[in-house]
């Protein structure tokens, strides 16, 4: 077991779902309720990672973040190290891939907000803020939870972008699902086993936490 | 200074989505009632005064205040409107208890105040010990009086309700408008309600305004919309069934008469000069102003508009029945009056029976011609 690279996993899953949830909210809110020029477009970029090889998704996030980039040279600039083989970069490509599985959830969550509802909590006086605090935001909580849930359990499983974004460096790069390869190349069953297990009981976990609260929110509307 | 109107007075024109131009007064604690076919512009009337939605044209003010006035560019939000809105399914804040969906709408005040004001209002709609539960824990008829309190918590200047009774049996619908016309001598607020429901209309409102295609045709009390239709669609909205064409022959201003020919007969009506001699009018008689006449005994009352005919349709409804009279025999010109069954069965009424009627100068009401639409 290379406690390191789960170490790493988690670390990475923790963080994207930190930067990746404020983001997934305030999107899935404005796909789920505005009506805009575009909107099917930026539907489509937010779902693309669903269906892109993880290789091709690789490529173009080291095109646009690599050290002949524009977004490459502005961030080592500002922070003394590129983004192409470290944490940053991986976690810049971790937020990228994991859009669809958090900012879908919480689209259809709010979506599923009636609107007559909002429409009541302006009547009542509430401010367009008190309305999402108040009334909007628990009522998509478990649109929330998927998503973080999600988020998470597909960062610690993801291989291909991590791969070719970060590498394999030790401590730096080199997250659980890249150890398991690693250990299989060198015919190191054992310690392959044991963190592909790992990683077994985290996916079932989580998915299984995601579909008890799909049961529950649907009891909650019947 | 010149007074300020207490009322609230809505003045809307657009042409998309929903065509309108419609005007609107409310005086304070009178109870108003919009009625029409679904899809004329009622509800949109209605979210328009809350600011839920804003026409291309027109002014809102209430006790007042503007809240609208498209050319002056003002259009202030529900936040600001201090409305109370019923909505037709309630739209309770489902993840909150009674209580608290109450204590939603009065966050502007300090915590202590909200649970005291919120048990008054729990008190005032009559669900003590319910307080704690979740809409979904409650029937229809108290999630409409949460829904209430909740409009009412905000001390609104104005109460709007769509279809409030329209999700209740009804039993639960008797209770709600009884309390309402209690509620109305505690509140001193202009209240409108939309409904589809001409009981609900005829018995709770002070005025109605029959509103079609986004346009009110007509406004004023129940009554006199059934009495005195001014057209066609008004008499049809107000779901009255004896509207037939006849000729305007004269009038006889001395007597207070105006006489039309229909069928054979020469019927005398109130005085209404305002339709020409010689031109064809609609008229129309509610069920409350024909008279059956007794059969095999006639009397002097007997006079008054007679008219011959057999019963093509008789329908007991508890103690009502109704008889559909076919005039002349003619099974396209059929008069439908209410009796009380003890009468029909006393004067052997039955489908077939020769029958004669008194069609009452007071009840019968001409309007322009107009155009039959299809029903549908």
């Amino acid at each position: 077991m290379e406690w390191s690279a789960l170490d790493l996993s988690l670390n990475l899953a923790f963080w994207t779902c930190v930067i990746l949830l404020p983001l997934a909210v305030l999107l899935g809110r404005v796909l789920a309720w505005n009506k805009f020029r575009g909107k099917a477009f930026v539907e489509a970029l937010v779902a693309v990672p669903l269906v892109l090889p993880p290789t091709v998704l690789g490529y173009y996030l080291i095109l646009s973040f690599g050290g002949d980039s524009s977004i490459g040279r502005f961030y080592e600039a500002l922070s003394g190290h590129g983004l192409v083989f470290t944490f940053d970069g991986l976690l810049l490509a971790s937020i990228i891939f994991n859009l669809p599985f958090a900012v879908q959830p919480m689209q259809r969550a709010f979506e599923a907000v009636p609107m007559n509802v909002r429409e009541a909590a302006w009547c009542s006086g509430m401010s367009n803020w008190l309305t999402f605090w108040r009334i909007e935001l628990p009522l998509a909580w478990t649109g929330m939870l998927s998503a973080l849930v999600l988020t998470f359990a597909h960062t610690l499983g993801e291989f291909g972008v991590v791969l070719m974004m970060g590498g394999n460096i030790p401590g730096q790069t080199r997250t659980l699902s890249i150890a398991i390869y690693d250990r299989m190349q060198m015919f190191d069953y054992g310690s392959a086993g044991i963190m592909s297990a790992v990683l077994l009981s985290l996916s079932v976990a989580a998915i299984t936490f995601v579909y008890l609260l799909g049961y529950r929110r649907r009891r909650h509307h019947a | 200074m010149p007074e300020l109107d207490p009322g609230l007075k809505v003045r809307v024109q657009q042409e998309k989505p929903v065509p309108l131009n419609s005007e609107i007064y409310c005086a304070p604690g009178e109870l108003i009632a919009l009625i029409g076919p679904s899809g004329g512009g009622k509800t949109t009337l209605l979210r328009m005064i809350a600011g839920l939605e804003k026409p291309a044209k027109g002014e809102i003010s209430c006790a007042g205040d503007t809240w609208l006035d498209i050319e002056q560019g003002k259009c202030l939000s529900p936040q600001q409107r201090r409305i109370g809105y019923v909505f037709q399914d309630y739209a309770l804040f489902p993840h909150l208890s009674a209580v608290q969906n109450i204590e939603a709408a009065l966050l502007h005040l300090p915590r202590a105040s909200r649970r005291e004001k919120s048990s008054t209002l729990i008190d005032m709609v009559n669900l003590g010990g319910l307080e704690e539960r979740l809409p979904g824990q409650l029937s229809g008829g108290q999630r409409q009086r949460i829904a209430l309190a909740r409009a009412l918590a905000r001390e609104p200047k104005v109460l709007l309700m769509d279809e409030p009774f329209s999700a209740v049996d009804q039993v639960t619908r008797r209770k709600l408008q009884y309390e309402l016309v209690q509620l109305r001598q505690r509140i001193n607020l202009p209240i409108i309600f939309v409904t589809h429901d001409l009981n609900d209309a005829m018995s709770l409102a002070d005025r109605i305004y029959a509103i079609s295609r986004g346009v009110t045709l007509q406004n004023g009390p129940p009554m006199e919309l059934i009495r005195y239709p001014d057209s066609l669609s008004v008499a049809r909205l107000m779901d009255l069934q004896n509207i037939f064409e006849g000729q305007v022959i004269n009038h006889d201003a001395d007597n207070g008469l105006s006489r039309i020919k229909w069928l054979d007969y020469v019927l005398e009506a109130r005085l209404q000069e305002e339709h020409t001699p010689g031109v064809t009018v609609n008229w129309v008689i509610p069920p409350s102003y024909i008279v059956l006449h007794r059969r095999h005994r006639p009397s002097h009352g007997e006079r008054e508009n007679p008219v011959h005919g057999i019963v093509g349709e008789l329908t007991v409804l508890g103690e009502n029945t109704v008889i559909s009279m076919l005039v002349n025999g003619q099974q396209e010109q059929r008069l439908s009056l209410t009796v009380s069954s003890h009468v029909a069965e006393r004067n052997y009424i039955s489908v077939g029976a020769d029958i004669s009627v008194s069609l009452l100068q007071q009840g019968l009401h001409l309007m322009p011609l107009q155009e039959r639409e299809p029903s549908g």
